[in-house]
């Protein structure tokens, strides 16, 4: 089998996709040959923990999985040497729509994250990790999951790693369905074996995590760049990206794109070439309407925006949103944003886990008018009431769920107000109401499987 | 727990190998993995699970009730042999998920909930399943089925359905 992805032809240095994939190159030999596990060999032979959290730090490692917070400043909270358990837990629980890139590093480089997850574990003086993955991945769980098996099998894991007298034990846990569990709390809560619930902070969870103790939770990607780092030297692996961006983003892009797909992407890329080159541009040759960039988390960009903006976390700040999980979505023009809109809010509702009011409340309240302006029965003052509880959302709740539910709404407002009111007035759409571009079920006539099945 | 589990007894060296890879004391963490492993087997959780569950992990009740109705892939009735779940978000909207319900729909003479009389097919609607790139698709049981078109659903089913 090889990659369902493209290849990506996008200039610029790579540390994930730089080798053919094959039916085999997933394989632990595979990675060794590419020169995996040097880094957590030197590490564990030369350095100290100290030495792996001061080289991640100094490389201005920034955390992948949407806040960008940086890795080095999470680690450096605990002490490896204070007697009491710690933690490291994977991220893996990957569910921001439009995020799929994860997915493609445990599916084919499942010994990078992994290795990862080693150092990190041995940096903050961890002897138990864990890998948490959503629970409907099943070629990415079936390929962590035997990558941890034969690490065991290799002495990469388990007592006496290596032979150098570092024992780590990792557990690979399938989540049960719950968008909020990708929440670092929440995860934690759910890795005890409960309801996935985030708590609010202080204490972090670097002082108080998983079974009470000090725990790191990184995303993925995070963890996969950790044995480049090592293997480069923070010097070198900084010399990738922008200054305040070092290194490469795992961009996962769908929607109205001709080649959507993951590309790895370094910092400081033109998002327009990246858009109109590299992706081949909008489907049958439309104009680009709008760009989710980051998971439908982040506020939308439209075409003007992102012209001459560059693919890097101060550039996509600077446009007026973010780059997020590196989930983006290309919209094309005559899209009706106020389906899509209640689409993505159908999501949040959803998904709320139920604890804060304002978000319980409001996510199944600001669904409720979407979907009475969609049936064509909105009411005027429907937008202020959307504005209304996007705000009071805001900064009220435990977890963010509710504010970027907030978010995405009032982003999608704030441009496209006139679609809204457009469709409140005349109880129909301003465009012809369709959110495929091409649906490759336009006209198929469905034949019924069962006798007396079908409509 | 001196008394033979009748369901869940078979998986207990299973449970016990899964522990030694756990701190010690934390068993309440295979909650989960217990559960999701009972369900593999049977297709929902009964009653009579969750007691033997919480005999065995010592874990309170209402731990486990509420796991059970906080993730949505755990279920207290059975499904049909094939569980078809099709991801109806944003990026999967916009390339054709819609249609794809319709499709199926039509299909099986059901709607997105229900399970044919057969007992065969279960149709449901599912939020991102990360999949977003090789929109539309669905995923049928464990597999994703993936950049589905009129074609390969009719050659799915018809294979499913024999």
């Amino acid at each position: 089998m090889t990659s369902p992805y493209p290849t990506p032809e996008l200039s610029g240095r790579k540390f994930f996709m730089n080798f053919p994939v094959t039916d085999t190159s997933h394989a632990l030999d595979a990675y060794r040959a590419r020169g995996g596990y040097q880094a957590l060999a030197k590490a564990l032979r030369e350095q100290q923990p100290a030495d792996v959290t001061k080289e991640v730090s100094a490389a201005g490692l920034l955390g992948h999985g949407g806040a960008a917070f940086p890795a080095g400043r999470k680690w450096s909270v605990i002490r490896p040497d204070d007697g009491e358990p710690h933690y490291v837990c994977m991220n893996a629980d990957e569910g921001e729509p439009g995020t799929f890139k994860d997915r493609w590093l445990l599916e084919y480089v499942p010994h990078m994250p992994l290795e990862g997850l080693i150092l990190a574990s041995y940096a903050i003086g961890g002897r138990h990790a864990f890998i948490y993955i959503r629970g409907e991945f099943d070629l990415a769980y079936r390929r962590i999951q035997g990558a941890v098996d034969e690490a065991y099998a290799a002495g990469l894991l388990g007592e006496n790693i290596l032979g150098t007298g570092y024992a780590l034990d990792v557990v690979v846990y399938r989540g049960a369905g719950s968008y909020v569990c990708g929440e670092a709390s929440a995860m934690l809560a759910s890795l005890e074996g409960k309801k996935g619930w985030p708590r609010n902070r202080p204490p972090r969870l670097t002082v108080k995590g998983l079974y009470q103790k000090p725990t790191v939770v990184n995303n993925v990607e995070t963890l996969a760049n950790v044995p480049v780092i090592l293997a480069l030297g923070a010097a070198e692996f900084k010399k990738t990206g922008t200054p305040k961006s070092p290194g490469t983003q795992m961009i996962s892009i769908s929607g109205h794109v001709e080649r959507p797909g993951v590309y790895e992407v370094e910092y400081g890329y033109s998002w327009e070439r990246f858009i109109y080159d590299d992706c081949g541009g909008i489907q049958g040759g439309r104009a680009l309407k709008c760009i989710i960039p980051g998971g439908v988390s982040t506020k939308i960009l439209d075409a003007n925006e992102i012209k001459g903006v560059t693919l890097d976390h101060l550039s996509a700040v600077a446009a007026g949103s973010q780059l997020g999980s590196g989930g983006m979505i290309a919209v094309a023009e005559g899209t009706c944003m106020v389906r899509l809109a209640r689409v993505i809010q159908r999501f949040y509702h959803h998904e709320s886990c139920g604890q804060c009011t304002p978000c319980r409340e409001g996510m199944g309240w600001m669904e409720r008018v979407l979907d009475r302006i969609v049936r064509g029965d909105g009411r005027p003052d429907d937008i202020d009431r959307l504005y209304h509880i996007s705000n009071a959302n805001d900064g009220t709740t435990i977890c963010s769920l509710g504010d970027s539910a907030g978010y995405a709404c009032t982003a999608i407002l704030d441009h496209y107000r006139d679609e809204f009111e457009y469709y409140i007035k005349n109880g129909r759409s301003m465009h012809d109401g369709r959110l495929a571009v091409f649906d490759p079920f336009d006209g198929a006539v469905p034949t019924p499987l069962y006798a007396g099945a079908g409509a | 727990m001196t008394q033979q589990m009748k369901n869940i007894q078979h998986l207990l060296p299973e449970f016990e190998r899964w522990k030694e890879r756990y701190p010690a004391g934390f068993e309440g963490s295979l909650t989960i993995p217990c559960l999701r492993r009972i369900q593999e087997e049977r297709g929902y959780i009964a009653d009579s699970d969750i007691d033997e569950l919480v005999a065995y992990l010592g874990v309170p009740r209402t731990q486990v009730d509420e796991v059970l109705g906080f993730y949505t892939m755990f279920t207290r009735t059975p499904l049909g042999t094939h569980h078809l779940q099709v991801c109806h978000n944003a990026s999967c909207s916009l390339r054709g998920a819609e249609g794809l319900i319709r499709y199926l729909c039509g299909t099986l003479g059901i709607q997105p909930g229900e399970t044919t009389p057969d007992g065969r097919f279960t149709l449901s609607t599912a939020e991102c399943l990360a999949s977003c790139g090789t929109a539309p698709m669905m995923m049928v049981n464990e597999a994703y089925h993936e950049n589905l078109t009129p074609a390969s659903v009719d050659a799915l089913l018809e294979e499913l359905a024999k």
